[in-house]
């Protein structure tokens, strides 16, 4: 985006974009810059505990997570999303699709299924006690409920992010720039490596940072694994300390460092153009595996997938059907159009917001412009509860002014307008995971090249017939791709929407959670068997169309 | 662009129409930290009963307080529900809760179980005692919490992570009775007992013990109920493997934790509110307590399910619970400099 800097007339038009793309992103960053204004706030000498004690582990734990599920969301991610989209082997098909099922599952349902399994008194190691007559300490397993266990936790659940955006780009990647690499004799691993890869920088560095800013925000990982990262300790300081200002603070420090993150990265490749030169990719001629090679594509590729589905999702159908007290009843009707509905309306305010303010972002690189949409998307690394709470604070405010001021003109109480409504509820998931559909669409805006801006615009288009009828049908992919992240991602959303849903409103993340909570795991999987299935078939849908927007022969 | 504008407004009234739908003519607004399951069989009986509708919000304490605080005297809730008495004792410092006085609430829950200005009302007890695997352990070794601090129990004790409210609430009531130091140089003894870093939930730690990665759990007895009678055989195997000792029996009793309820100060059905209150401490809402979720009463003289019978009497510590709230965050530094996890 950086290397965008179209000099345009200043027309009422594009000071409309600007002016509007600012106040949108500023509106959108209102809970962030909540959390940020406890940075003023002292907070007493707690401080000095935190840091005489645990905060050392909470960032050196926070940071190997993060290096943990870098490593297992790229190797799962990347290697996969070539394969399925430039080779062809048996099953490629299908795997194009499976591979996104991991995406269905909340982290911490698959902790808790990857301990029911693998645990000292689950049934692999009990076996093995069994057959061999060892004891506790007699042999070495590894221990899932550790920080490596759950940085493959969240490894096995993210990596979708990473294979989901760049799948797109390669599948966008002009085949051009791909047989020249092969006509100068490149084969398929040095085109790979050489040319596919660093052209698709933008999109994998776009998932990698979607995966990492989640991996920051999990608290039910973490905390069942007993891993002290950033996050517990949030929820520590202020639920254990009672000290809520030191808890924003910890959130605070836990923005900033992601915000430079992002800077950096973004400074990096500021030189770069990723735009492909040439518009020839009408179809992708796949190259074909032979023999080990298909092999070794299906091994891969089948084990994300029985990994990070097939296997917590059967064991969860066992717990549903054999040990499980409760059961798919009516009720899930109820929970069910509930999460679909707030699924639905969610994602699409966010794709069109996303749309809104990279397009609004192209228009006007302005310093300002940029700050602001890099603020809004920040939410995605901020613990949901901490996210709830940073709107509660101005909405509730907003409608108590309003009351006291109805009261003491009209003497007429207007009590909560806004706060007990949904309205709160979505505008939370806005914030939260509006970074998820903003990277998607930024990644795939990045691609078009900026002549293409200017040779619509010269032809007499105005900004948002350029958006309209060049960007849209180009984006199509990204679009449904931001859509899918952002409907998966609320249906298993859980601290906002415990806080702020309305009375007698229930999601399926909601009734899962609250026996997971009350330890019955068992009991918790049929409804996370039901975000799974309700997950699933957005997804083969959308990846059906993804894979459509681009032909193939 | 038509169909954008309908999406549009399908939208904006599917928003809107929560509140214009939810006003009944006698409702109760609860918000509550206890979990749906653990408290919606009694609401309902309490709207057959009465003809008042309850309204449900479940969250995490602290959030609700936090809500609670935000939204003022504007708050729809009419009641607060907590699982710990140190949230009622924050609820009671923030303001967001104020005193009643109920002659039913007063006869029928212990003065060392409410608030002593009436601001909150403690409805069932959570006990947290020595759980033991049979024959690895003999009852006799055992005694108090802080004999656990023992080195014959080096690599034995499972106990979960200090995040844990229910962890900082015994340490709080130690605190209480030992002051800091001395339970500060228990603890740093105590962490170097357990058997592995502390992980998973109550349940994960009796489990650990009957897998023999521990000979002791410190666990809240409704866990192990809920074990005791769970459809997977083996949970129940393993609940079967342990007993529950009851410490401090000599000094102070064990340590207990209440659920309790209070009166918001947004109160707008007052009477309901009350009436919902003074309902959940009936003798036969506290058989249900004890009953479903293996909670002990928090009223005297209730039948008790026979599992609760079987792990026998038991003196419970009688700290006033407010001290429990009070304590807490020296609890939790503690905890960070012993090195607990």
């Amino acid at each position: 985006m950086e290397d965008f800097t179209k000099k345009s007339e200043e027309s009422s038009s594009s000071n409309w974009w600007n002016w509007a793309t600012a106040s949108l992103a500023g509106l959108l960053s209102l809970p962030i810059l909540v959390v940020l204004g406890y940075l003023f706030t002292p907070a007493g000498e707690i401080w000095s505990h935190l840091v005489e004690t645990v905060l050392a582990d909470y960032v050196s734990n926070s940071l190997l997570l993060m290096f943990g599920v870098a490593i297992g969301s790229l190797l799962l991610g990347v290697g996969t999303a070539w394969l399925a989209s430039m080779c062809s082997f048996p099953g490629r098909g299908i795997f194009e699709w499976m591979l996104l099922l991991p995406l269905a599952i909340p982290a911490y349902i698959i902790a808790y299924t990857y301990t029911g399994m693998l645990d000292f008194s689950g049934p692999v190691q009990s076996t093995i006690r069994d057959i061999t007559g060892w004891g506790y300490g007699e042999y070495w397993f590894p221990e899932i409920r550790s920080l490596w266990g759950a940085a493959l936790m969240l490894s096995l659940v993210l990596y979708p992010y990473v294979y989901l955006l760049t799948r797109a780009a390669f599948l966008n990647q002009s085949l051009c720039v791909l047989d020249v690499s092969r006509t100068l004799g490149n084969g398929p691993w040095r085109t790979f490596f050489t040319v596919a890869l660093p052209l698709a920088r933008p999109s994998i560095v776009a998932g990698l940072s979607l995966a990492l800013m989640e991996t920051l925000a999990d608290y039910g990982t973490v905390q069942y694994f007993g891993v002290s990262t950033f996050t517990t300790g949030i929820f520590r300081t202020w639920y254990g300390l009672d000290n809520a200002a030191a808890a924003a603070q910890l959130s605070a420090m836990l923005l900033l460092f992601v915000f430079t993150l992002i800077l950096l990265e973004r400074n990096s490749r500021k030189k770069s153009r990723y735009h492909n030169t040439s518009q020839r990719h009408q179809s992708i001629s796949r190259i074909p595996l032979k023999g080990w090679q298909s092999v070794g594509a299906i091994t891969y590729c089948g084990a994300a997938v029985l990994f990070g589905f097939l296997l917590p999702a059967s064991q969860l159908g066992i717990w549903a059907t054999t040990v499980s007290e409760e059961s798919i009843d009516g009720a899930f009707i109820d929970l069910i159009s509930n999460s679909l509905l707030l699924g639905g309306v969610s994602a699409l305010l966010a794709l069109l917001l996303a749309l809104f303010l990279s397009y609004g972002q192209r228009l006007h690189n302005k310093p300002i412009v940029k700050f602001s949409v890099r603020l809004s998307g920040m939410g995605y690394a901020v613990p949901g509860t901490v996210i709830a709470v940073g709107v509660i604070i101005p909405f509730a405010w907003l409608d108590n002014s309003f009351d006291s001021w109805m009261r003491a003109q009209f003497d007429v109480s207007t009590g909560l307008i806004l706060s007990g409504t949904l309205f709160v509820l979505i505008f939370a998931y806005l914030v939260r995971f509006l970074a998820v559909s903003l990277q998607t669409v930024e990644a795939g805006l990045g691609r078009i090249k900026p002549s293409m801006d200017e040779a619509a615009r010269s032809l007499g288009y105005k900004p948002n017939e350029v958006l309209r009828f060049v960007h849209l049908p180009m984006l199509k992919g990204s679009l449904l791709t931001a859509f899918l992240l952002v409907f998966v991602d609320v249906l298993k959303e859980l601290p906002a929407t415990l806080i702020l849903r309305p009375f007698n409103f229930n999601t399926l993340a909601v009734r899962a959670y609250e026996l997971a909570a009350d330890e019955r795991l068992a009991d918790a999987a049929p409804a996370s068997l039901a975000i799974v299935a309700t997950g699933i078939l957005p997804v083969i849908l959308l990846s059906y169309s993804i894979t459509k927007s681009r032909k193939t022969k | 662009m038509n169909k954008l504008r309908i999406v549009f407004w399908a939208i904006a009234i599917f928003l809107m129409a929560g509140p214009i739908g939810a006003s009944a003519a006698e409702e109760v607004n609860l918000y509550s930290a206890r979990k749906e399951k653990l408290i919606k069989p009694l609401l309902d009986q309490f709207s057959a009963q009465t003809g008042i509708m309850v309204n449900l919000v479940t969250g995490k304490a602290d959030a609700l307080l936090k809500k609670l605080k935000s939204e003022g005297i504007n708050s729809p809730a009419d009641v607060l529900l907590t699982t710990d008495a140190g949230r009622l004792h924050r609820a009671k410092v923030a303001g967001v809760i104020q005193p009643f006085h109920s002659a039913v609430l007063k006869n029928a829950i212990p003065p060392q179980y409410r608030d002593t200005e009436g601001h909150w009302y403690g409805l069932s007890l959570r006990a947290r005692p020595i759980m033991y695997v049979k024959g690895r352990v003999n009852p006799s070794e055992l005694s108090s919490y802080e004999a656990l601090a023992d080195k014959k129990w080096k690599n034995r004790i499972c106990i979960r992570s200090s995040s844990n409210i229910y962890n900082q609430s015994l340490i709080a009531s130690m605190i209480s009775a030992n002051g800091i130091k001395k339970t500060e140089a228990w603890a740093k003894k105590f962490v170097k007992n357990f058997a592995r870093p502390p992980k998973g939930g109550d349940r994960d730690q009796i489990k650990g013990a009957a897998s023999g990665q521990c000979d002791i759990a410190i666990a809240n007895t409704y866990y192990l109920a809920g074990m005791l009678k769970a459809k997977d055989k083996k949970q129940r195997a393993a609940a079967n493997k342990v007993a529950v000792f009851w410490p401090n029996q000599s000094d102070r009793g064990s340590h207990v934790n209440i659920s309790g309820a209070a009166l918001t100060i947004s109160a707008k059905n007052r009477a309901n509110a009350i009436q919902l209150i003074e309902f959940l401490s009936t003798p036969k809402s506290q058989e249900w307590y004890a009953e479903t979720n293996g909670e002990y009463p928090a009223r005297k003289g209730v039948k008790m399910s026979d599992t609760l019978n079987s792990w026998g009497k038991f003196k419970a510590d009688d700290l006033n619970l407010v001290n429990l709230g009070k304590l807490n965050p020296k609890a939790v530094m503690l905890m960070d400099r012993a090195g607990w996890k």
